[in-house]
């Protein structure tokens, strides 16, 4: 399998690549830093025991402008491109996006518009062989909520975006999955208290990697927040405006 | 695979926010912050940890600026020479990342302390020592290169012909020379993944002394474990490990599979690691712990790691933890300083748990390494009310005799007994001093016992 990664090189991103070097598939790493692009890339080779990382290319979720060359960069590196994973983002809680519109402005353009825009680029190198594309969203587009209000409109945008394109290109052979973690213990969210059924990012990218495997088009990560947010989407607005989640 | 092995313990992840322990149980109010990039989280912090399992206060911030940095997620190889073994990566890479990545492929870290959940940049801050310190120094030897974010907020590349000043001072230096960012080290070859040796019953201390020279010749890696619960003629008795890496004829053609772990699930009652407790069960290892003088393929794991397959293990020793002391006994004071101690802490009415003797080869290049030429004994106490008595006579022993305590372990020494076994110390801050001129980088140990300002 070859594969395209957006975010590699923190976070979840990091253990996916992991995963995926420790069963030699070959790889491209896109990222925003040549420097850290490099760094993750000697990891990936040093940890496979053989080069895996075909390229790096520099792609930043906030210049559209990148997006074109980064993907043609890494097809021509990859000859065909499988599979596309996108796990950057941008994560601010609810009171520092209130207190910063920039930053807030920011946030809702890389998680939304951007990175769909990066997904439409991506579609047709996928699409011409079956292959799979695979997007981070987050619980928190499921249910607006008191301490996600922006974040999480930012991602049930996103996940509406990836429904949609399951359902219109399936048959056409192009795989969509959403992975929808729960709170996940990185970089990104540093600092904030963890709540109960937190993530690590080794697990969470085993649970994404399974889904590209299977092809499963939603997966939720770790598994306890699958019913997490069965009750919390049912939950009456009454309970909602009440409680702190 | 390899990306299918648990994750590394992360005892600092599983604390409660805003406050940062030793792995003894020692905690302050502190914020911790971690980010994968550690040049740009270190700027303005006093002080970085790794996996928290210095047992003391070494890894715990100054009271007057309470925040740390934790280096684990910056955890990547950057470069690995399968020539020469030159590994080079970034400070939070953990020992059970190397271990696990590593071992199928031929290649064991040169020097292992006894738990495999500590960070690159933890084993060099510490200098640590392990089961082969006799024939392979402490790691600080094996390592060739370090960057370091000083003080002063310079990044410095140092080794033995670059900086060897502050080379040599961060080997051992318990991270006050500046933040430890990238360490290139020299991976040990090994013939295969297992383990052969044999395990002696030992009948008291003066036998375990000999014991344990006696093995260093034809096994690199000897260690001693003392039921140090007995008293009168027993004193000191113990069990023997001594080994070596099988070679290929003599391995099992299978690889060492990881072994299941059991973590210790809550904080336990302090009659656990009691007295009554203690006898017994250091009673019935005695007698019951099987030994084989005939060379025996043994599993790498419980080989290097026994307690690492009970995690949090610390949580044993009850609400009120515990601390290690370990002191090296130099081989100047002569075979009966190790009997001397024992009748001590005999003395004292100390209960110590665990009891580890080990005997160490020649002092490293490291400005305040620990290891030197002698014995080192290492008592794991539960903390009781008499914990700081204890340690004040033990650590007057130690000066008497010319000895000095590991850092790492360390919560109860006083500054006068640390500055008498240490006449390295002005040396050493003077180092600091050179490239930390507004002494920013400090540590609640390096206040407590280095006259650091808070």
């Amino acid at each position: 399998m070859t594969v395209v990664l957006l975010g590699a090189t923190k976070g979840v991103g990091r253990a996916v690549a992991r995963e995926l070097a420790a069963r030699r598939n070959r790889l491209v790493l896109l990222g925003r830093h040549p420097d850290d692009l490099a760094r993750s890339a000697a990891d990936l080779d040093a940890r496979a025991g053989q080069p895996v990382v075909a390229g790096t290319a520099v792609c930043d979720l906030a210049r559209p402008e990148t997006f074109g060359p980064a993907l043609e960069a890494a097809a021509a590196a990859l000859g065909q491109i499988d599979t596309v994973i996108v796990t950057a983002g941008e994560f601010g809680t609810q009171d520092a996006l209130e207190a910063d519109l920039e930053r807030c402005r920011s946030m809702l353009t890389v998680n939304f518009a951007h990175t769909v825009l990066f997904c439409e680029q991506a579609r047709p190198y996928l699409m011409a062989n079956g292959g799979t594309l695979c997007v981070v969203s987050s619980v928190a587009g499921d249910r607006g909520r008191k301490p996600v209000v922006l974040y999480g409109a930012s991602k049930a945008g996103l996940s509406a975006y990836l429904e949609g394109l399951d359902h219109r290109y399936r048959h056409a052979g192009l795989k969509v999955v959403s992975v929808k973690p729960g709170f996940v213990k990185t970089s990104m969210t540093a600092g904030l208290p963890p709540p109960p059924f937190a993530g690590e990012p080794g697990p969470v990218a085993r649970d994404l990697v399974r889904a590209i495997d299977k092809g499963t088009p939603v997966v939720y990560t770790p598994w306890p927040w699958k019913f997490v947010m069965h009750v919390i989407r049912r939950l009456p607005r009454a309970v909602m405006r009440r409680v702190r989640f | 695979m390899a990306g299918a092995a648990p994750r590394v313990s992360d005892s600092a992840a599983r604390q409660t926010p805003g406050v940062v322990s030793g792995w003894g149980g020692i905690s302050v109010r502190a914020v911790e912050r971690r980010d994968e990039n550690l040049a740009r989280l270190t700027r303005d912090v006093p002080l970085t940890r790794g996996l928290g399992r210095a047992y003391g206060d070494s890894a715990l911030p100054p009271p007057a600026e309470p925040v740390v940095a934790n280096s684990v997620l910056a955890d990547r190889i950057l470069a690995f020479d399968d020539t020469t073994g030159v590994l080079r990566a970034e400070a939070g890479l953990s020992l059970d990342d190397l271990y696990r990545l590593f071992l199928p492929r031929g290649w064991f870290t040169p020097v292992s302390p006894g738990t495999r959940f500590v960070t690159l940049g933890g084993m060099v801050a510490a200098d640590v020592h392990g089961k082969n310190h006799h024939v392979a120094g402490s790691i600080g030897r094996h390592v060739r290169r370090l960057t370091v974010q000083t003080g002063s907020g310079a990044i410095v590349t140092c080794s033995r012909d670059e900086e060897p000043d502050l080379f040599r001072a961060t080997i051992g230096g318990m991270g006050l020379t500046g933040h430890i960012l990238d360490v290139e080290l020299t991976l040990a070859r090994i013939p295969s993944p297992w383990i052969i040796g044999v395990r002696r019953r030992i009948g008291d201390i003066g036998e375990f002394v000999d014991a344990l020279k006696a093995h260093a010749s034809a096994w690199p890696f000897t260690m001693g474990w003392i039921d140090c619960l007995s008293r009168g003629r027993h004193m000191g008795r113990g069990l023997l490990m001594a080994g070596r890496w099988a070679t290929a004829d003599e391995a099992p053609r299978r690889r060492p599979r990881p072994l299941p772990q059991i973590t210790v699930p809550f904080t336990c009652p302090e009659w656990v690691m009691g007295h009554t407790v203690g006898r017994v069960a250091n009673a019935c290892i005695y007698r019951f712990a099987p030994t084989f003088s005939r060379p025996t393929i043994l599993h790498p794991e419980p080989f290097f790691y026994p307690l690492d397959l009970l995690r949090e293990w610390n949580r044993l020793y009850g609400r009120r933890g515990f601390t290690q002391h370990q002191c090296v006994l130099p081989e100047s004071a002569g075979p009966s300083a190790v009997r001397d101690l024992m009748d001590l802490l005999t003395r004292q009415d100390a209960a110590s748990f665990l009891c580890v003797i080990k005997d160490c080869g020649d002092e490293g290049e490291g400005l305040m390494s620990f290891p030197r030429r002698g014995v080192s004994i290492a008592l794991d106490m539960p903390i009781r009310d008499n914990t700081r008595q204890v340690v004040d006579a033990l650590n007057e022993f130690v000066v008497s005799v010319g000895g000095r305590v590991y850092l790492a372990k360390d919560a109860y020494t006083r500054a006068e007994h640390f500055r008498a076994m240490e006449p390295r110390l002005d040396t050493f801050q003077a180092v600091r001093r050179r490239w930390d001129p507004h002494g920013r980088i400090r540590s609640a140990q390096s206040v407590r016992l280095f006259g650091d300002p808070e």
